[in-house]
């Protein structure tokens, strides 16, 4: 960045307006979810027609295991089952 | 608030399982990687929302890769760079090659400018908290004078002068970084 002028930095500001409180939330909150999450996963390692489930329709597998389908939830899942 | 740790700290705590650190990780770069699913890439708001969620999943299961600590902003803005890509391709595997070449290109040139922002965004953090507050409230949250006024407690006819004494102390801030001195209180 060269310059910094008062106008430039309107603009800069401008640029990153704020995440849905949602979303932010949802990711703050992975720590938490960590327990479901080590036991989703450890039952797929186990279960591979569970697996199998999972990898075919993620959300789909979860809620017919009755799983809440937390979007942080789901992605930290893939996240997890993708490096497996 | 957000705290004065570095990225490298903030990581280094996120790492040993500090759930607080992860939350201000979090926070501080939520803006930055919802600005370049949203303005760098054009996501749709459904797919803007999958690829923050998995950006910050993969930096959870994953932080422990990082080579180096300070380095998690530009790793971050790779992580979602690629991701939206991703989602590019999926949503739109009709579309010709050439043009999904030109919608990858301006999005490059526009992250160029969303990493700015943050840089300015970061010093908007150190600056006081009355400043801080003004200019995002009337810059990225764009509210009105009235809006800020009320919030505030100040009168609107005063909101102007106050917004740009800030920039004013923001930008000397910025340009004085080099030899140390910081954001200073304004009144």
């Amino acid at each position: 960045m060269t310059a910094f002028h008062e106008e430039r930095l309107a603009k800069l500001i401008r640029a990153l307006p704020p995440a849905p409180a949602g979303w932010v939330r949802a990711a703050q909150e992975l720590p938490f979810a960590r327990g479901e999450l080590d036991e989703i996963v450890a039952r797929a390692e186990a279960d591979l027609a569970f697996r199998e489930r999972l990898v075919a329709d993620l959300e789909g597998a979860l809620a017919a295991e009755g799983y809440e389908r937390d979007p942080a939830v789901v992605a930290a899942l893939r996240a997890r089952l993708s490096s497996k | 608030m957000a705290s004065t740790l570095t990225d490298s700290q903030l990581v280094a705590r996120c790492r040993a399982g500090d759930q607080e650190a992860w939350s201000e990780l979090v926070d501080r770069f939520s803006r930055y990687v919802y600005a370049i699913a949203i303005q760098a890439f054009r996501l749709p708001e459904s797919d803007a929302e999958d690829v923050f969620q998995e950006v910050f999943a993969r930096a959870y299961q994953h932080l422990d890769k990082l080579r180096d600590d300070s380095a998690v902003r530009p790793w971050l803005a790779q992580l979602t760079r690629r991701l939206c890509i991703d989602r590019l391709r999926a949503s739109a595997r009709e579309r010709p090659v050439d043009e999904e070449e030109l919608a990858v290109a301006e999005a490059d040139e526009t992250l160029a400018l969303l990493d700015d922002a943050l840089t300015v965004h970061e010093a908007l953090a150190a600056a006081p908290e009355h400043c801080r507050e003004i200019l995002d409230r009337f810059f990225a949250r764009d509210e009105s004078y009235k809006t800020i006024g009320e919030a505030l407690g100040l009168p609107s006819g005063t909101i102007a002068s106050r917004i740009s004494r800030c920039l004013s102390r923001l930008r000397a801030f910025l340009e004085g970084r080099s030899d140390g001195s910081g954001p200073s209180g304004e009144g």
